[in-house]
């Protein structure tokens, strides 16, 4: 829709850029203070000026944390979650979407009722479970575990394959492809936009996920960045010679990675494809 | 309009083969659900109605049957009040924000603009963004010495925002408001391009002027997505955990910015009460489901 009320340009334009500063000081902020020597608690030591900017802060951090630990332990959760997710979630998408079988019903209910479920909720019963009685505390294993197939994806997956035209799927059939063909050769190719969206909503959850590593890894050379960092923030700031810039510093290494994804596929990132706004 | 909660119709099976193949391709998820999802569920229920000790590994300790005590308990505490009435506190300040700030930016994105896709992206940016980096961000801004203490001078509040108890509770409101106002925006800015526009042209034939219009039709036409604001927002009040634990130091002060989610943590992990914990989370549940169900209705009505 167009709209029709095309009048009011420039308030139009002030109100959204009013909007931005207030969504992109924040990250501003982080970024410029990050840079800086000291924290002042002035508007103007956001801005990065020759002589009191510089990497220490970094530094400072990394001494502190051991930010390349905590990046490899935020990547292999991230990237196991991917994995999983990616496999196990787009064959049994395609199996929601595409194959008859018993209990189809009861699996699809099942992924909607667990979407409006938040995670936190069953955090008690998970923890006893995969720290006490599996053993599985300070482990990959054990963080990945809860995370490890994106139902948000499965759904995702499923809806993609079903607007693919049925006609496809029966040519494949009657030229003799097996099941497992058609998925690799005609599904999945197709599929690339809903593989990227899939991966993209997938990786902000394990990446940006604080509670549940939280819970499972007491051993600080297992923790991922959220982690490490929230460690830092609430023990360690005191050690610093400017807790502010570490502190901001390290928040900037958490986020890039997340926000660079973002930026390079962005127009793929609609809201429909989002996890609801449910998980916290 | 697509919103996340939406089911549509299973898909028509008629061109699919019958094959035990399918059972194959999902029993992975299958098996997952089981692990992760109903197996916990089981073990929260039946934890809830018996007395529970965190033991030593390999250490057999009997957990007694004691009907509905732990659910007394959790219903009596002070704290779950506490973190319940907390709950309302967010919804006054959140939902009315939310609504307001996210119509005004979506209504004024709904055009073709300059820097569009800038404005949609940074929008959007708090929302991909981890908590603990942001939360970070807003402990200096919102601290005792911070940016925002700075900028009001002698009109700064004392005890300062953070450690204030009438103060904690709406700052953490505030962020979470700030963090997924881009996730609303597009919600909205979704709703607004299902508003039929002969409603905008019978408007302006009424002679109704640019406010009117608003309130009479474009305020009634995006009701479903109002109705997801409150849902999400009593949902995401209950869960609240990295906010009140990192911004507010625990819930503070003295729990008046503690959320359910955090009560559960703090009561069950941290105190180690796992048997009242798991009450909680039994009550939390039943609550967040029936929300659920609630926003679905509303949202199918408008699909309908």
């Amino acid at each position: 829709m167009q709209s029709s009320r095309s009048s009011g340009g420039p308030l139009r334009m002030a109100v959204l850029l009013l909007g931005a500063v207030a969504f992109l000081f924040p990250f501003l902020y982080m970024f410029g203070e990050s840079l800086q020597k000291a924290n002042t608690g002035e508007l103007g030591s956001v801005l990065p000026r020759p002589g009191s900017s510089g990497t220490q802060n970094y530094e400072a951090v990394n001494g502190a944390v051991s930010l390349g630990t905590s990046l490899i332990n935020s990547g292999v959760f991230t990237i196991g979650v991917l994995l999983c997710t990616l496999v196990l979630g787009v064959l049994a998408g395609y199996a929601l979407a595409r194959l008859h079988f018993r209990g189809r019903g009861t699996l699809f209910a099942t992924l909607l009722l667990v979407q409006t479920v938040p995670f936190q909720l069953l955090m008690l019963p998970l923890y006893v479970l995969v720290v006490r009685d599996y053993g599985l505390g300070d482990s990959y294993l054990g963080m990945i575990l809860p995370f490890a197939v994106n139902s948000t994806a499965v759904f995702l997956f499923r809806q993609f394959f079903l607007q693919l035209p049925a006609e496809l799927f029966e040519a494949a059939r009657i030229d003799g492809a097996g099941e497992f063909r058609v998925l690799w050769r005609v599904a999945l190719p197709l599929a690339r936009p809903a593989l990227l969206t899939g991966t993209l909503l997938t990786f902000i959850g394990p990446w940006n996920e604080f509670l549940w590593p939280f819970l499972v890894t007491k051993d600080a050379d297992m923790q991922p960045l959220a982690v490490s960092l929230a460690g830092f923030m609430s023990n360690l700031r005191g050690t610093v010679d400017n807790p502010t810039g570490a502190v901001m510093a390290g928040a900037c290494v958490l986020a890039v990675p997340a926000v660079v994804l973002f930026l390079l596929f962005q127009r793929h990132f609609t809201q429909t494809d989002i996890d609801s706004a449910i998980k916290g | 309009m697509s919103l996340p909660l939406i089911s549509r119709a299973p898909g028509s099976g008629r061109r699919t083969r019958r094959l035990p193949l399918g059972a194959l391709f999902a029993s992975p998820y299958a098996l997952f659900l089981l692990v992760v999802f109903a197996v916990p569920l089981g073990y929260t229920v039946w934890m809830s109605f018996h007395r529970f000790y965190f033991t030593a590994p390999g250490a057999e300790v009997d957990a007694p049957w004691v009907g509905l005590s732990n659910y007394r308990d959790v219903f009596t505490d002070p704290v779950v009040q506490r973190s319940f009435f907390n709950i309302a506190v967010f919804l006054v300040i959140n939902v009315p924000l939310t609504v307001l700030l996210s119509l005004v930016l979506a209504s004024a994105l709904n055009s073709k603009l300059p820097l569009r896709s800038f404005f949609r992206a940074a929008y959007y940016l708090p929302y991909i963004t981890a908590s603990v980096a942001l939360v970070a961000v807003w402990s200096y801004l919102f601290g005792t010495d911070g940016l925002v203490n700075h900028a009001l001078g002698g009109l700064a509040p004392d005890p300062s925002w953070l450690v204030n108890s009438s103060l904690a509770m709406p700052v953490v409101a505030v962020f979470v408001t700030w963090k997924n106002l881009g996730f609303f925006v597009m919600l909205y800015l979704a709703a607004l391009q299902s508003v039929p526009g002969e409603l905008y042209e019978s408007a302006a034939v009424d002679g109704a002027g640019r406010v009117r219009t608003f309130l009479t039709v474009t305020v009634p036409g995006v009701r479903p997505a109002t109705t997801l604001v409150t849902v999400y927002a009593i949902i995401t009040g209950s869960n609240l955990f990295s906010e009140p634990y990192l911004l507010t130091g625990g819930g503070g002060p003295d729990h008046a910015s503690a959320s359910p989610v955090l009560v559960l943590y703090q009561k069950g992990i941290e105190q180690a009460h796992p048997d009242f914990a798991a009450a909680l989370g039994v009550v939390l549940v039943l609550f967040v489901v029936a929300l659920s169900l609630v926003a679905r209705r509303f949202t199918e009505k408008k699909e309908g």
